[in-house]
């Protein structure tokens, strides 16, 4: 009996474990610092989580049909300088479908080496890494961008404009995930995308479009990377062309904090704006309790490898690794 | 000739001729679009070469044991750094005060044994826990890289030693001590991974680990000492550059990690596991060095350079398929 409740302890715990770490950090950090739990406190650390948060959306796809993206960073860098410097030649107006259809052909290359060609996404997205960003120095020619003209355009509303109250980044965030978490979870092309991923030669053998499935997560991914490069571009209105670097991680660390398997085949949108959530509370807590803003990286480390642990410690209903 | 003898020769080999394409390619480019009137061949350049490659190369060697392992460590750049900083700083503390130059010996101990310790942690978490490599090391990434900046912020460290430096500098038959340190732990780790047990179990635990588990072979362990070999090699990087240099960022070493993937790819090792070697690697370093001397000898930015390694690799992936038996399912990641 004993043990069985041990059991049943454990599934809860390994189930909903994320919220519950959620749950007992912002009490913590609320009995730390009542400030913590203001309006204007929540509202400013989701709005700075918004950029990060709006990529892993889409990083979340292409790690649940069981492939990596590590070319986020360098992408969002490229839109973020494309779209600014569009922005005096062209207009904002066209300038921002113009980024979007750069940005998706950078998405839709990766999505055919990965998909089409079955080549390893892990270095396909390295090669990309490396390869957009060396795109984007040449692009801009190793100059930061401005904008020329900062307070006379309409461009600055997705970054800093607000609706009803609420910053406009958060709308964005929000929308986003709302939409892109119902096609995951509802719609036949969620279910393909979970199905790819969670064994992709059963998927095949059922009639999926394997190689269309996992195309189209990259063309999401490329998307939401885009929109987080407007935001950013909106946002400071110039910008140096290493902003997304080392964002990559960052963002898979949320996805896999989410609970999503590297090995494809699990997570979910709503776990991942939690990861999301959670690493940006975790900043903003240790910093308003006092502490220096580096050890954020140092709890994260901790925090990733306990969460995913815990997860796979559930599964295999053991907590040491069998591994001789 | 067996049907697959030809591929996978030319597979050994393609590091080679992808060498001699790029020599050829940038001696002749080099005639026309050079603004130096220095050939490109010239020994002085070459010697450079392998010494500026030393850096990478070594953390490439451990690399190359790992993922041969069928694992990854993508934390070599942060622990580069702390090592970095172990070794400079551990020399103006007060308690080596008195021993005066005996105190690099101890400086380079201490910071070998911090990057050994680091190394070995990855491993025993990735044995002990059973949580992907990926996953752990992506995450000591952050850990060990906010601990380089909690320890001075965002100012450089710096220490100069000038005996340090004047060994660091020194060169021996011609060829400058961080090359020969390159050559020595290649030699090394070549040793290890064709003429040793320890070798011939971490191609067979890449290949098959269920199978080498059933062989007796204890896994665990093992993965452990290879993580703790590149945390080692990792450290002995940073105290081969940084006896030169005598000064640190906090932001040093900072994608090294994927330099270093991408060598030990273009040397043929199978990200998979279970296949690769040393030698490959070695030719990988040199390639990627190679490429971007040459890139600027020619006149081209770092921005050329960094798009010509990507789209390369994409390149060499996509090569390789197609020398690979067709049909042939691989596991994915």
């Amino acid at each position: 009996m004993a043990t069985l409740t041990k059991q049943q302890i454990g599934t809860v715990l390994a189930k909903q474990g994320i919220l519950i770490a959620f749950a007992v950090f912002m009490v913590a950090f609320t009995l730390a610092n009542p400030k913590f739990i203001s309006i204007d406190n929540l509202f400013s650390v989701v709005r700075s989580s918004a950029i990060l948060g709006v990529m892993a959306l889409g990083v979340t796809f292409v790690v649940i049909s069981g492939n990596l993206d590590l070319s986020v960073g360098s992408m969002m860098s490229f839109s973020t300088i494309v779209v600014l410097d569009l922005h005096d030649k062209i207009g904002p107006a066209l300038a921002i479908p113009a980024m979007f259809a750069m940005t998706l052909c950078l998405g839709a290359f990766i999505g055919f080496l990965v998909g089409y060609l079955r080549l390893n996404s892990l270095i396909v997205t390295l090669g990309m890494l490396s390869a957009i960003h060396g795109l984007t120095l040449t692009y801009s020619g190793g100059q930061n961008m401005d904008i020329a003209d900062k307070e006379g355009t309409w461009f600055s509303v997705f970054g800093q404009g607000s609706a009803l109250g609420i910053p406009v980044p958060i709308l964005i965030f929000v929308a986003l995930a709302a939409f892109l978490g119902i096609m995951l979870a509802k719609t036949p092309f969620g279910r393909k995308v979970y199905a790819v991923g969670g064994n992709g030669t059963a998927a095949t053998f059922s009639g999926i479009r394997r190689a269309r499935t996992v195309f189209a997560c990259y063309i999401i991914s490329a998307f939401c990377v885009a929109t987080a490069g407007l935001i950013q571009a909106s946002r400071s209105l110039g910008s140096q062309n290493t902003v997304g670097q080392g964002l990559e991680l960052e963002v898979l660390a949320a996805v896999i904090l989410g609970g999503a398997s590297l090995l494809g085949g699990s997570g979910a949108i709503f776990k991942t704006v939690i990861g999301v959530l959670i690493l940006g509370f975790i900043q903003n807590g240790l910093l308003l309790i006092g502490l220096q803003f580096y050890v954020q990286f140092v709890v994260t480390w901790v925090i990733i490898i306990l969460a995913v642990w815990l997860d796979i410690a559930a599964k295999r209903g053991k907590l040491w690794s069998p591994i001789a | 000739m067996k049907a697959g003898t030809l591929s996978k020769a030319l597979k050994s080999g393609a590091i080679w001729g992808f060498i001699v394409l790029e020599l050829i390619f940038f001696s002749i480019a080099g005639e026309y679009l050079s603004l130096s009137d220095k050939a490109f061949m010239d020994w002085e350049n070459m010697l450079l070469l392998l010494k500026q490659s030393a850096p990478i190369g070594i953390i490439a060697m451990g690399m190359t044991i790992v993922m041969i392992n069928g694992n990854i460590d993508l934390s070599v750049g942060a622990t580069y750094a702390i090592a970095a900083i172990v070794l400079l700083e551990s020399m103006t503390w007060p308690i080596f005060a008195g021993l005066g130059d005996m105190v690099i010996p101890v400086a380079w101990l201490l910071a070998l044994l911090v990057g050994t310790f680091l190394g070995a942690l990855n491993g025993l978490i990735v044995w002990k826990t059973g949580v992907d490599a990926f996953i752990v090391t992506l995450g000591s990434m952050l850990g060990f890289r906010g601990i380089v900046f909690m320890f001075n912020g965002e100012n450089p460290t710096s220490h100069l030693n000038w005996t340090l430096v004047d060994f660091a500098e020194a060169e021996f038959l011609g060829l400058a001590t961080a090359s020969w340190f390159l050559l020595a732990v290649t030699l090394v780790i070549w040793f290890v991974m064709t003429k040793t047990v320890h070798g011939r179990n971490a191609y067979a635990i890449g290949d098959n680990r269920d199978a080498a588990v059933n062989a007796g072979i204890r896994v665990g362990p093992h993965i452990m000492i290879n993580f703790a070999i590149i945390g080692f090699l990792a450290a002995l990087s940073a105290v081969v550059f940084y006896s030169e240099s005598g000064s640190v960022n906090p932001n040093d070493g900072q994608l090294y990690e994927l330099w270093v993937i991408t060598a030990v790819v273009l040397g043929g090792t199978k990200i998979t596991g279970g296949a690769g070697s040393v030698i490959g690697t070695f030719g990988g370093v040199i390639a990627i060095q190679l490429l971007r001397k040459g890139l600027g000898h020619i006149g081209a930015d770092t921005s050329t350079v960094n798009l010509v390694i990507g789209l390369i690799l994409i390149v060499v992936l996509i090569l390789d398929r197609q020398l690979n038996v067709k049909g042939k399912e691989e596991l994915k990641v």
